[in-house]
């Protein structure tokens, strides 16, 4: 059986230790292998060599404003869901060389770039986290131009999905329908059994990452034991957003709402939701030049909706107060990302609730303004 | 997902569009204190014969050590040797280019953005209500009245600006009345040299007798004139779909990209500058959206 790699398309189990295998069959073909580690009291994304560095035992509490990472022991590797990072931070840095530029006998030319990007294996993409990469990829490649920083590194990327058993106190990826199963744009899926990995094969790329695993074939209580795990996770989100498809023409429809006003007293415009957001994609551009001005680097930057300087043109500040960008932030994700982008720019991941300092949900903050009422 | 590409432009690499295109600036020319043309030529020779624009787009201006900065082009759209951008100093970018002087590069890219519909509208009478820096975006419409003048019936430019000194392209205008273009100016604040029309430009609209079905409106400038100028048409009964308006916010991209210029679902640089105020107006009633 071990040396028969299954379909593309279809699903085979895999003894845990073995995923030490898959790791350095990815970092052979040449991928940086990148997973979820306790980072900081938290769980962040970095270099993984191999199971014992994943957050094996681990388990977060988290809520509106507050996250706490607890160990309690448990067998698995994936249980834990995300933290503050996404993997947003690895295909639109959050500071890259746009170019640079240098001036000889008095004219400016342009530097051809010659260091190529990264290529990284993904290990432990949440299904809500590879809807936001298939966002993303809606915002930096289009048909009449593609970013190059995005392109080049989401081109080489392995995605290694896993789903969801356990969705946290800030999870809604069921409202959203992006979670907990992941559907497409994997490379290879796990669910996480107590004894096994469940694999899906989503691609040629993942089919030729599992030469020389030992692998076995999937039963049908192997299946029914993923598909009931998958159910119960689907009842068990912490937070709901019902009728995800109406909030464009509610938000739209109430730009004057009072509850922008009364958001507008707690929301502190510190920008985590647009850090922790994994679909976010504002940036801006400086140029650092040398002292003599011969020499610059046009660097790319995020930015936030929620910076003063975001809205900032010659006459003013279109933007000048909380209540105008907590606004544009909250539209801009559910209401207007549909009419640019024909999807909602939200995955129910619940990063901004966990995330805020002032505790603002804003499944909770819509629910106001469907109802019409000021909290 | 990785679609094919089909270029836009001569001067924007659709595989990395934030590239800089050089251009030479060959001429200065002041306008009014603080506002001067800058008439640039691609270095590149395929660069500058591929080049096209339409009335209202505009390129970004990059001045290494700077940054860049969204100018509207102010040229003849059919003379493409030399692009001319009128530009008022005042931020870091602006006020850097204007010490910039002839035989300096700096980087062009573009053209971005949507351009004033006026090849769809034949025959119609076009009102065309512009101050402050506005005007600069409207100056190729005026080239292209000028050369293609029999596809309207009146063209009646209503200008503003602050005061006698700070009237813009003051040499064309007898060319422009010459042209069958009537030239109605007012400013705020006159000066012991001034006899004309004083006033903001929403006024010139009581001096105007205009055919509202037969008119299409035309405006940029400051916002509160140019909220003021659609004011005036609608009030008249010009339906919103002929009313165009062009609309300035921050800018870092031209690619409907960067985020920052938006107003409710649109990317002022790409489903605008240019916007029908039809388009416009469920988001341009909301104060700071």
């Amino acid at each position: 059986m071990s040396e028969l790699i299954p379909d593309v398309g279809t699903s085979f189990a895999l003894q845990k230790k073995e995923l030490n295998k898959l790791l350095a069959s990815l970092r052979r073909l040449g991928y940086q292998t990148i997973g979820p580690h306790v980072e900081n009291d938290a769980i962040g994304y970095g270099p993984i060599e191999g199971i014992d560095d994943l957050p094996r035992g681990y388990t977060s509490e988290q809520d509106a404003g507050r996250y706490r990472l607890v160990y309690t022991g448990h067998t698995r590797y994936f249980d834990v869901t995300p933290g503050a990072q996404s993997w947003k931070q690895f295909l639109f840095p959050p500071r890259s060389s746009l170019f640079t530029v240098r001036k000889t006998n008095g004219k400016w030319q342009a530097d051809e770039e010659d260091q190529p990007p990264p290529t990284y294996a993904f290990v432990g993409v949440r299904p809500c986290e590879l809807s936001a990469i298939l966002i993303q990829d809606r915002v930096f490649l289009r048909s009449e131009w593609s970013d190059p920083i995005y392109r080049l590194r989401r081109q080489s990327a392995f995605i290694l999905a896993v789903n969801c058993l356990h969705p946290c106190g800030t999870c809604f990826c069921a409202s959203m329908g992006t979670g907990p199963k992941a559907e497409t744009g994997f490379d290879l899926s796990l669910t996480e059994l107590e004894d096994l990995f469940l694999v899906s094969i989503g691609s040629e790329a993942g089919r030729m990452a599992l030469a020389g695993l030992t692998i076995q074939p999937a039963s049908a209580f192997l299946l029914q034991a993923a598909s009931k795990g998958l159910d119960d996770a689907r009842k068990h989100m912490g937070r709901t957003l019902p009728d995800s498809k109406t909030l464009p023409d509610l938000l739209l429809n109430n730009l004057e709402h009072p509850q922008w006003d009364d958001v507008a007293k707690r929301c502190l415009s510190c920008t985590n939701c647009t850090q922790v957001c994994p679909t976010c994609f504002c940036w801006d551009a400086n140029d650092q030049p040398n002292l003599s001005n011969d020499y610059t680097q046009r660097v790319r930057v995020w930015d936030s909706c929620f910076n003063p300087d975001y809205s900032y043109i010659a006459g003013g500040n279109t933007r000048p107060n909380t209540r105008a960008r907590y606004r544009q932030w909250l539209t801009h994700k559910l209401a207007s990302w549909y009419h640019q982008f024909d999807i909602l720019g939200c995955v129910g991941c619940g990063r901004c609730i966990t995330w805020c300092p002032a505790g603002i949900d804003l499944t909770a903050e819509i629910a106001a303004i469907r109802e019409g009422k000021v909290s | 997902m990785t679609t094919q590409i089909a270029p836009t432009s001569m001067a924007l690499t659709p595989t990395k569009p934030m590239w800089p295109y050089w251009a030479e600036i060959v001429n200065i020319q002041s306008e009014a204190p603080g506002i001067a043309t800058y008439w640039v030529r691609y270095l590149d020779p395929a660069v500058r014969k591929g080049y096209t624009f339409r009335p209202g787009q505009f390129n970004m201006l990059y001045l290494p050590g700077y940054g860049e900065a969204a100018i509207s082009i102010s040229s003849d759209p059919e003379e493409l040797d030399t692009i001319g951008h009128t530009i008022r100093s005042t931020g870091s970018v602006t006020q850097n280019i204007s010490r910039l002087k002839v035989g300096d590069v700096i980087g062009v890219r573009g053209p971005f953005g949507t351009s004033w519909p006026i090849e769809q509208f034949k025959g119609v009478d076009l009102i065309i209500g512009t101050g402050g820096v506005g005007v600069p975006a409207l100056r190729p419409v005026i080239y292209h009245v000028i050369r293609h003048r029999q596809d309207f019936d009146r063209v009646v430019l209503l200008y503003g600006a602050r005061t006698p000194k700070d009237l813009q392209y003051t040499r064309e205008y007898e060319g422009w009345e010459k042209a069958g273009i009537e030239t109605m100016i007012t400013v705020d604040r006159a000066d012991e040299t001034w006899q004309g029309q004083v006033g903001v430009v929403p006024i010139l609209f009581y001096r105007l007798r205009m055919d509202p079905k037969k008119s299409v409106v035309l405006t940029c400038g400051p916002e509160i004139m140019i909220r003021y100028v659609v004011f005036e048409a609608l009030a008249r009964r010009v339906p919103s779909s002929r009313i165009f308006v062009s609309m300035e916010r921050n800018m870092k991209c031209g690619l409907g990209q960067c985020g920052h210029c938006q107003i409710g679902p649109y990317f002022v640089c790409k489903d605008g500058p240019v916007f029908s105020f039809e388009a416009l107006e469920p988001y341009y009633s909301v104060e700071e959206l």
